[in-house]
This record gives C-alpha cells, structure tokens and sequence, in this order.
C-alpha cells in the first residue's frame, strides 16, 4: 500500500495524523458537494431535455414555415425584408454560484415591446408566409434563450461533478487508507521501540543489581556449602 | 451588454435575424471555424449554431465549452435533425452521473 515507509518519529506521527483529520474533512465535504451538485444536475438537466425537445420540434416548424416563405418570393425580395431587422434582442449575462460553479444567468430585452410590431418589411411585397414564419421564431425566442442557459449551466455542473468525483474517490480510495496505514506503521514501529528500551533497561537493572550484590555466587556457594 | 448570434448555413438561419438575433452565414469549414472564434471572442454570450456546422467544429466548440461563456448551442438546421443536441445533453449526464439515467428508457 504505502509505497514509501514515513519516518517512525513522534514528529511525523503528529504530522500524519493532522493530515489525516484534514483529509477526512474535506472527504465529508467534498462529498455534499458533490451530492448537492448532482441533485441540482439532474433537476437541470431534465429541464434541458425538455426544453430541448420543445425547441427543436418548434424550430422543425420554425424551418418549414422559412422555407415555405421563400418558395412564395423571390430571393431579392427576401433579402430586401430581412435586410433591416426592427427587433433586436439584448442580453444581459450575470453568473450564479451554484456550489462554486459559476453558471450564467441570462436576462434579455427586446428593442420594441409590441410583439405585434416585429415585422421590419412593410406587407405589400412579403408573402404572408413569411409573417407567420417570423412570427413562430418570435414565440420560440424566449425558449431559445433559456435553452441556451441550462444547456450551458448543465456542461458546466457535469464538469465540476465529474472533478468532485474524482477527489472523493482519490480521499476515499487512495489517501485516507495510506495515511492510516503510515500512522499504524509509525505507532507500531514507536511502540516496538518503547518495548526494547524498556527490556534493555531491566537488563542493565539486573547487571548493575549483580555487579554490586553477586547474587549469583552468593547463590553458587549456598548450593555449593549445602 | 452582450450580443447573440447565430451562424450555420444561409437556408437555416436567415430567419433569425427577424427576430433580431444577428446572423452569421457560413459556407464551409474553415469559414465556420474563423466565424466561431471570431463570434466567440467578440463578446457574443450565446451563439447558435447549426447541427451540421456544431458536429464538423468538434474541438472548436469543447475549446470553449469550459468558461462560462460564451454558451454554444447547436440547433437544428433545415436539413432536419441529427439528434446531435439530444445527444450533447446525453453526453453530460453521462460525464456527471457516470451512466446515462435520463435518457435511458428511451434507448437512444
């Protein structure tokens, strides 16, 4: 497991255990985020599936009234109406943090109001086509937009999801168990050390106790004389 | 104040401009890729682009798809849809999830 053996002194041991209650915190933290992260995710991303239907089966309509327009006049004239367009969308882009995530929030304005009064041609050279045409690219903006938003805000969350992932799993997996391994490695190793010191102590004991009492050839010539 | 853009072939996107959307008609591409960078770094927040012209710019648009904007979002163009969004919202499940949960009853 542990690759490289720490140094079994008391400092190291002091070192690693920190490290330790740091790492299992930021395990604990880093795991509610990522749990919050993903709930919010899959919230958004089902709007995206939504709305993303809704958009592109309108934008299937959107296309064949376009197209129907312009099988009814001439290129030129098209052009002509398309040339100077009334309506102009501006849009505001702030961010919101979702979990240190910067996602973008979006809040548009259109030049005129009136949504009668979008039609940059006058009527009399356009096929009413092409009214009805705009007029449904008109209605599906407002989703458009939004799609644009929780398309982007998606992209983003599964990218930080997938980096928080991975950091849980690397505390999980990788760094608390081989923290915990080097401070069993260290606590054994400083034990074992305190167990010889203490067995070579008594054997000093013992040696000084005989070099001052003879214990042992008082003993011999107990048994010796008995 | 930002702007929105929409680039792709002429046929799909001149509608927009009606809308007042601004409106970027691309023939090839190279002009598509010099069109997306310039849009992108021009201060356009959103920018729309065809599903045939989004699947040829691969690497352009996962190029910008780590800021937060601009957003590039592929739409459906004339031709008919390829499922290329569907399947960008798919991809991002499977990125944060780890397997596909949303859309998988669909079995897409």
């Amino acid at each position: 497991m542990a690759t490289t053996l720490p140094n079994p002194t008391r400092m190291e041991l002091t070192r690693l255990k920190r490290k330790l209650t740091t790492a299992l915190r930021g395990h604990k933290l880093l795991k509610d985020k990522r749990d919050e992260l993903m709930r919010q995710f899959l919230d958004l991303v089902r709007e995206n599936k939504a709305l993303r239907e809704r958009v592109e089966a309108g934008l299937a309509q959107c296309n064949q009234n376009f197209v129907l327009a312009r099988a009814g006049m001439s290129d030129e004239e098209l052009n002509t109406a398309m040339m100077a367009p009334k309506q102009e969308v501006l849009l505001e882009a702030d961010s919101r943090n979702v979990m240190s995530v910067d996602v973008p929030v979006f809040r548009y304005k259109t030049r005129t109001s009136d949504p009668a009064d979008i039609y940059a041609y006058g009527f009399a050279f356009t096929s009413a086509d092409l009214d009805d045409a705009v007029q449904s690219l008109a209605d599906l903006l407002p989703d458009l937009l939004r799609l644009a938003e929780v398309e982007k805000s998606c992209q983003l969350m599964a990218a930080e999801i997938e980096k928080t992932r991975r950091r849980v799993n690397a505390l999980e997996h990788v760094m608390i168990p081989e923290t915990q391994q080097q401070i069993r490695y260290i606590t054994m190793k400083l034990d074992e050390n305190e167990r010889s010191t203490q067995t070579r102590l008594m054997k000093v004991k013992d040696m000084m106790l005989e070099q001052t009492h003879h214990y042992r050839e008082k003993n011999e010539e107990k048994y010796a004389a008995g | 104040m930002y702007k929105i853009a929409v680039m792709g072939d002429r046929d799909s996107i001149y509608g927009f401009a009606a809308v007042g959307l601004e409106t970027r008609p691309v023939a090839d591409q190279a002009e598509a890729a010099k069109t997306l960078h310039d849009l992108a770094q021009g201060g356009y927040a959103v920018i729309y682009i065809t599903e045939n012209y989004a699947s040829l710019l691969g690497r352009e648009i996962a190029h910008y798809s780590e800021g937060a904007l601009p957003a590039i979002i592929p739409l459906p163009g004339v031709s008919g849809n390829t499922g290329l969004g569907i399947a960008r919202v798919k991809k991002s499940v499977e990125q944060a999830v780890g397997s596909d949960i949303i859309f998988g009853a669909q079995g897409k």
